[in-house]
C-alpha cells in the first residue's frame, strides 16, 4: 500500500519583514525617491519555517503534531492542504483533502443557519449532493435546528460554533486535516466531535494528521505523533514516546531555576536565588509518577537581620488552572525574625493528588498579615506527571480516559450488611 | 483513490488550471450565490435596486445632454442610445471594482482554505453580471416602449459587445485583484481610474463627436467603447469600424492575458501576504 502522504526534503522559507508582508504602493514610490539618494539596501532576513521534512503517513493512520508555538506545525498543515506553497522539495497526496484550520471558514452573518451550512460545506470541499444527504445529520447534531433558517447575525457565539464543529464533523474526505480548531468552544461538544470523528475514521480509514497543543486529546485521539522543532522533524513514533520526548525536550530546565543575581525584595532584604523539584531521594527530575511525593525546594538568602516572611507555591495545569496555593503554616522558623544567611524551605505535593499531566508552578516569599508580596516569580518551574500501573493508584488497572482536575486515592469501605 | 493524487512542487510554470476549475464548479456557484444573496439581502429595495440604479442614470443623463446639452443621436432616441451605453459601463464598472476588492475580501478563507483562487473574482464577475441582466431587461422595456427598431443583426453584436466587456473586465479585474493583494493602497485608485475611463467611453455621448482622429485610434483601444459601439450598431443601422473594432479586440485579449497571467504568477503567495 502506497502512503496517503509522501513528503520529500519540504522545505518553506519566509522572508521576514519587520512592517506588514503587504507593501503600500507609495512606499514603493517614496522607496525608489530615497533610494536616489542612498544606495544602501535594507536587508531581507530570511528563515525556514521548515526545513528538509520526510515523512509518509500510510492510508487510516491517525497523527498528532506537536511542538513549541513556532515549530513549523501549521506551515506543514498549510503546505499539505496547499494554501501556501512549499520553497522547496515535493509532497505527493493520495486522497481528496479536507483541512479544517479554523471552524466556521466563510460563514456569512446575514445568511440562515441552513445557507450557512452549504456555504461552509462546499469551501471545506463537500459536494452539494453531499451535503443535501448529511444536511439533517448537520443540523442534528449541532442542536440549532430550531433557528436553522434565521440568520446567522442573530445566533448566540456558542450557536455558531455548534453550527461549525458540526459542518466539520461530517467532512468526509479521505485525509482530513485539523488545526487546533477544537480548542475553542466548550469540552462536550468538543468530545462529540472527536468522537465523531474518531467513529468515521475508524470506520472508512481515514487519513487524520492533528495539531494541538493540548496533550491529552493527542493521546486519546492519535496512536502516532510527530514531534516537531525549529521546522525540523525530531521524532515520530507511539504518541507516549513522542510526548515524553516533548516534555524532556521543552520542560526538563524547568525542574530547576537558578536566578544568577537573585530576585531582591528591596524592601525586606530578601533575594530569591534557586527553585528546583525533586523526589524523596533527592533527585533532581521532572517526571514523576503520580503516586510519587513532589518536592519542591526553594532557596533564598537573608540580607538583613529581624525580618519576618513565609514561602508559598502556586500550581497550575495545562489548562492554566490553579490547582491550589500552598503556603508555609507548619515550618519552625516560619514566624522567627530571621538573621543573615541563606536557608532553603521544602514543600511536599503528596502523592496520589495530581492526575496525569504537565503542571507549572510558582513561588512566592510574603508577608502573610497583613498580606504583602515580596518576591513572586511566575510559573517558573514545571513537571509532568505519568500512570506507573505497578503502583497503587485511585486508577487501580482502568487504562483509559480518566477526567478530573485531582485524582487522590480514596480510603473505601464495603460490606455486606444483610 | 488515485484518482485524487495531488503533487505539491514549488511554483513553477505557468498554466490557466482550468481543469481545476472545473473539479471546483459548485464552489464557484456557491460563492456566487452568497454573494448576490447578501447583497439583495443587505438592501431594502433587494432586486428592483438593480432595475432603480440605471433607470435613475438614464433620466438624469437624459435631462441634461439631451434637453439641456442637445447631443444628437439620430436615428436612436436618446434615452434608449444612453442606456445601452449605461448597461454595458456598468457591467463593466462593478465588474472590475468588486473583482478588484474581492481577493482582500476573501482574506480570511483565502488564508485557511485551498481552492483554485480565480474563483474569488469570477463569482464576484458574475453576481455584475446577475444586476446586468436586469439592465437589460429595462433596455428592452424601453425599446418596446420607445417603439425603437432593432436590426435583426443584434442576434449576433449584443452578444458579441456583452462578451467584449466580461472578458476584458475578467482581465482588468484579475489584475486589480491581485496587484491589490501586494500593494494595499492601491484599492484607492481603482475609482479614480475608472472614473477617467468613463469619460473616455462613448456611454453618454456619440464617437461621432470626437474630432481628432488620433483621439479616436486611442480611444478605439478602450474595450468599453468597442462593446458600446458593437451593441449600437444594429439599433442605428450605421456599420462597424472594422479598424477600430479590429484595435479593441486586440487591446480585450492584451488585458485577458496581462490580468490572468499576472494573477496567475502571483496567487501563490496570496496566503503569505493576505
Amino acid at each position: 500500500m502506497k502512503p496517503a502522504i509522501e513528503i520529500r526534503n519540504l522545505g518553506k522559507e519566509y522572508t521576514l519583514t519587520t512592517t506588514q508582508p503587504y507593501v503600500a504602493l507609495r512606499d514603493i514610490i517614496s522607496g525608489s525617491v530615497k533610494n536616489m539618494f542612498k544606495s544602501a539596501k535594507e536587508k531581507k532576513e530570511k528563515f525556514w519555517a521548515l526545513e528538509d521534512i520526510n515523512l509518509d503517513i500510510m492510508p487510516g493512520e491517525r497523527v498528532g503534531i506537536i511542538g513549541r508555538n513556532g515549530a513549523g506545525k501549521s506551515t506543514l498543515l498549510k503546505i499539505i492542504s496547499r494554501i501556501t506553497p512549499p520553497t522547496t522539495g515535493s509532497a505527493i497526496i493520495r486522497g481528496r483533502v479536507g483541512s479544517l484550520l479554523e471552524v466556521g471558514t466563510g460563514f456569512h452573518p446575514e445568511l440562515t443557519g441552513r445557507e450557512n451550512i452549504y456555504l461552509n460545506g462546499s469551501i471545506l470541499g463537500l459536494k452539494k449532493t453531499e451535503i443535501n444527504k448529511q444536511l439533517d445529520a448537520i443540523i442534528d447534531f449541532s442542536g440549532v435546528e430550531k433557528f436553522i433558517d434565521t440568520p446567522l447575525k442573530h445566533y448566540s457565539s456558542g450557536m455558531q460554533l455548534r453550527l461549525a464543529f458540526s459542518v466539520a464533523a461530517h467532512l468526509e474526505p479521505e485525509i482530513l486535516l485539523i488545526d487546533e480548531v477544537l480548542a475553542v468552544g466548550d469540552a462536550a461538544f468538543q468530545k462529540k466531535c472527536l468522537g465523531k470523528m474518531e467513529e468515521v475514521s475508524k470506520k472508512d480509514g481515514r487519513t487524520i494528521l492533528f495539531v494541538s497543543h493540548n496533550m491529552d486529546t493527542i493521546r486519546n485521539f492519535c496512536p502516532t505523533t510527530i514531534l516537531l522543532d525549529e521546522g525540523k522533524v525530531i521524532s515520530k513514533g507511539s504518541t507516549e514516546n513522542t510526548i515524553n520526548e516533548y516534555v524532556a525536550r521543552h520542560l526538563e530546565t524547568n525542574a530547576e531555576m537558578n536566578w544568577e543575581k537573585g530576585v531582591l525584595s528591596y524592601t525586606q532584604g530578601v533575594s530569591l536565588h534557586r527553585a528546583f523539584l525533586h523526589n524523596e531521594n533527592g533527585e533532581l527530575i521532572s517526571r514523576f509518577d503520580t503516586t510519587e511525593k513532589i518536592g519542591v525546594t526553594i532557596e533564598y538568602e537573608v540580607l538583613k537581620d529581624d525580618v519576618v516572611f513565609t514561602h508559598g507555591i502556586n500550581l497550575y495545569n495545562q489548562e492554566n488552572i490553579n490547582i491550589f496555593n500552598s503556603h508555609d503554616v507548619t515550618s519552625e522558623i516560619r514566624l522567627e525574625k530571621r538573621v543573615k544567611g541563606k536557608y532553603k524551605a521544602i514543600a511536599w505535593i503528596p502523592g496520589n493528588l495530581l492526575p496525569e499531566g504537565i503542571f507549572t508552578i510558582s513561588i512566592a516569599l510574603f508577608l502573610p498579615n497583613p498580606l504583602d508580596i515580596l518576591v513572586h516569580e511566575h510559573q517558573v518551574l514545571s513537571f509532568e506527571t505519568y500512570t506507573n500501573f505497578l503502583k497503587l493508584s485511585a486508577r487501580g488497572n482502568y487504562a483509559d480516559d480518566f477526567p478530573g482536575v485531582i485524582r487522590p486515592l480514596l480510603q473505601w469501605e464495603a460490606l455486606k450488611i444483610s | 483513490m488515485e484518482k485524487f493524487t495531488t503533487n505539491i512542487h514549488p511554483p513553477s510554470g505557468f498554466s490557466l488550471g482550468l481543469k481545476e476549475l472545473w473539479q471546483y464548479r459548485e464552489l464557484f456557484y456557491f460563492f456566487t450565490w452568497r454573494d448576490i444573496k447578501v447583497k439583495y439581502k443587505q438592501t431594502y429595495l433587494g432586486i428592483l435596486w438593480a432595475l432603480l440604479q440605471p433607470l435613475g442614470m438614464m433620466l438624469i443623463f437624459t435631462f441634461l445632454f439631451s434637453k439641456t446639452w442637445k447631443i444628437d443621436t439620430t436615428p436612436v432616441q436618446y434615452p434608449i442610445f444612453v442606456l445601452a451605453g449605461l448597461i454595458l459601463w456598468n457591467l463593466f464598472s462593478s465588474s472590475v471594482s468588486h473583482a478588484g476588492e474581492s481577493m482582500i475580501q476573501n482574506a480570511n478563507i483565502i488564508k485557511k482554505i485551498y481552492f483554485p483562487r480565480l474563483i474569488i473574482p469570477g463569482s464576484s464577475l458574475l453576481v455584475a453580471f446577475f444586476d446586468f441582466l436586469m439592465g437589460l431587461l429595462l433596455f428592452l422595456i424601453f425599446c418596446v416602449i420607445y417603439k425603437q427598431p432593432v436590426h435583426w443583426s443584434a442576434v449576433y453584436y449584443f452578444p458579441a459587445a456583452i462578451f467584449i466587456i466580461v472578458v476584458a473586465a475578467f482581465g482588468a479585474g484579475t489584475f486589480l485583484a491581485a496587484l491589490n493583494v501586494k500593494y494595499r493602497d492601491f484599492r484607492y485608485t481603482i475609482a479614480f481610474m475608472l472614473q477617467v475611463l468613463f469619460f473616455a467611453s462613448q456611454v453618454f455621448y456619440p464617437m461621432q463627436y470626437i474630432q481628432q482622429s488620433w483621439l479616436k485610434y486611442v480611444l478605439a483601444a478602450n474595450p468599453v467603447n468597442t462593446a458600446i459601439g458593437l451593441f449600437r450598431a444594429p439599433l442605428s443601422g450605421s456599420p462597424v469600424d472594422a479598424t477600430f473594432l479590429g484595435i479593441g479586440m486586440a487591446s480585450t485579449i492584451l488585458i485577458l492575458l496581462i490580468g490572468l497571467y499576472y494573477f496567475r504568477k502571483t496567487e501563490a503567495f496570496f496566503a503569505d501576504l493576505a
